[in-house]
């Protein structure tokens, strides 16, 4: 029964998440305020006097401007990601929360929704933070850098699926340690995140490509340096074919979860 | 039997729930009339969650029909699930928020507006005499503390019907007590009132009407005197270490009884009497006579075995 129930009623869920971070902001500001200022400290002054710049689409950049958007994809994947695996199997499988609001006028869908809602509401806030530290060393090129801000809200609702899909799925909550270990690590490293992807020898290229943090670094990058061009669009369609599809599969995971 | 007064507020015929082939409910149905407090009965695993999850459109049903307020669950178990109020049986409170703000978050996904929320819950609170910890944190609470919170907090949305899953379960005497007279006012007020429990002694005291399943199905319903008078009787003497004697007599009587090895037990009309004749001349190591319960009535049903 209750089949893909969702009315604008998922921004309860949001509300009440949205309520809770508030009473803890000046704590969550401070990651994505320090961990840019930390990173360019180490990249910036230690490892760049050893690289130095880098060749990237044909033209030598800093490698500061080149790790910069970098962060910022990783910062979006890691908000949406640890709020919807860590935080909402919390929530869930702790807290009862889910339980409570099933037994109110919110649909399963909904609160699924919520929860997902308010992943890539973190991936966002956390990138308005970053973003303005990064800027601040002259690292964003403006107006595009501004279009920064809609993919962080893409990349939140991909992340953030694909996290609602493993919490969907994992028995306890040691086995997050699994798809962070397989998944968001390799990303973190291999995505063209520390060094261009055209390093990689030609058969790991391809591997490369399937990972979604590529797709967002390749875009975050080239808004961050003011190369807005057509074949971005791929790299859009990417990530949002991703949410098209992890989406209403962890809809559909949690119903077979939750509902007994 | 005297029928029950009042339009239904819940109609559950031929119920049926299985999780895979293990059937929790199976045939069960009855009615909770407006303004009435019905109560679940049964052993640990016997169905009463089971039962009670389906009719607030948590668990689909496998079978049977169900209706809540007229409406069918599953076509209208949004209009259902806002006219009413829900105490789960685990603690669902929200630990990341304080005891004021967890009514109000609550009554948000009522989509009540905040202001009326406010006042509700401040109400509320009071209702359950917790308006001097509004501010505290839920963790700061005591177990009784937190059934009250959950309490209010089921009644935020002014609900016709109130579904309890073991209120008191694991609170102390004094807890207890509190919620209950809480529940005795709220059932003053007109709510009606569905609870499980294993307690007879809360069953007797608030439930006009109770219903006794074991193993998914129904054993018995009807108001607890009643069935006390159908199952037991109206006296009840207990003879511990029971001898030859006391078994031949209860034998050749013909006398309702339990013989539990250790203890017989003897269901009668007219305590008196044979009490002053069983205590004078054959009790050996003392008896007693008491007034017969709704606990006799549920241990006759469903066995003295352990469960789990």
């Amino acid at each position: 029964m209750i089949r893909w129930n969702i009315s604008r009623r998922f921004m309860r869920v949001w509300e009440r998440n949205l309520r809770v971070y508030r009473r803890t902001w000046a704590i969550s500001f401070i990651p994505p305020l320090l961990e840019p200022v930390l990173y360019l400290l180490a990249f910036g002054v230690g490892l760049s006097a050893l690289v130095g710049s880098v060749q990237y689409r044909g033209a030598q950049i800093h490698y500061v401007a080149f790790i910069a958007p970098a962060l910022l994809s990783i910062n979006i994947m890691y908000n949406a990601f640890f709020e919807n695996t860590y935080a909402s199997f919390v929530r869930m499988y702790y807290q009862k929360t889910f339980d409570a609001m099933l037994a109110t006028p919110l649909s399963l869908e909904e609160v699924i929704t919520g929860e997902i809602a308010w992943g890539t509401t973190k991936s966002l806030v956390a990138t308005v933070l970053m973003q303005s530290v990064v800027s601040l060393f002259g690292l964003v090129d403006y107006p595009q850098g501004l279009l920064i801000l809609p993919l962080a809200v893409l990349g939140g609702l991909a992340f953030g699926s694909l996290g609602m899909l493993f919490t969907a799925i994992v028995p306890h909550i040691e086995m997050f340690n699994l798809p962070i270990f397989l998944l968001i690590s390799p990303m973190f490293l291999f995505s063209g995140t520390f060094f261009p992807l055209e390093v990689l020898p030609e058969w790991v290229k391809p591997l490369a490509w399937a990972l979604p943090l590529t797709h967002l670094v390749e875009l975050s990058r080239s808004l961050a340096l003011g190369q807005w061009r057509m074949e971005l669009i791929w790299h859009i369609l990417y990530l949002t074919g991703m949410s098209a599809v992890l989406f209403p599969l962890a809809l559909g995971r949690m119903r077979a979860r939750l509902i007994r | 039997m005297v029928e029950p007064e009042g339009e239904p507020v819940v109609q559950a015929l031929g119920l049926r729930k299985s999780f895979g082939h293990t059937k929790a409910v199976e045939e069960v149905s009855f009615e909770v009339r407006r303004g009435e407090c019905f109560g679940l009965l049964g052993p640990n695993g016997a169905g009463k969650t089971s039962t009670i999850r389906m009719i607030y459109g948590f668990s689909p049903r496998s079978g049977g029909t169900l209706k809540v307020f007229g409406l069918d669950i599953e076509e209208s178990w949004r209009l259902i699930r806002a006219r009413l109020g829900v105490c789960q049986q685990e603690n669902s409170l929200d630990p990341d928020l304080s005891v004021q703000e967890n009514m109000e978050v609550f009554a948000r996904y009522f989509d009540i507006p905040r202001p009326e929320a406010r006042t509700r819950a401040a109400e509320l609170l009071k209702f359950v005499g917790l308006e001097h910890r509004s501010g505290s944190p839920v963790s700061q609470l005591s177990g009784g503390m937190m059934r009250r919170l959950v309490l209010a907090r089921s009644l935020i949305n002014a609900p016709e019907l109130l579904i309890l899953d073991e209120p008191t379960t694991g609170l102390d005497p004094q807890s207890r007590h509190q919620v209950w007279e809480r529940l005795e006012s709220l059932k003053k007020s007109g709510i009606s009132i569905l609870l499980t429990t294993h307690y007879m002694e809360e069953a007797s005291r608030l439930c006009d009407r109770v219903l006794i399943m074991d193993h998914g199905r129904i054993l018995t319903q009807g108001p607890p005197s009643q069935l006390i008078s159908r199952y037991v009787g109206k006296d009840v003497i207990e003879v511990s270490g029971p001898d030859e004697g006391i078994r031949r007599f209860v034998m050749e009587k013909g006398l309702d009884h339990e013989d539990l090895g250790h203890r017989l037990v003897i269901y009668t009309q007219e305590g008196r009497e044979l009490f002053d004749r069983v205590s004078r001349e054959l009790c050996a190591q003392g008896c007693l006579l008491r007034m017969a319960t709704l606990e006799d009535v549920f241990l006759k049903l469903t066995g003295r075995e352990l469960r789990e």
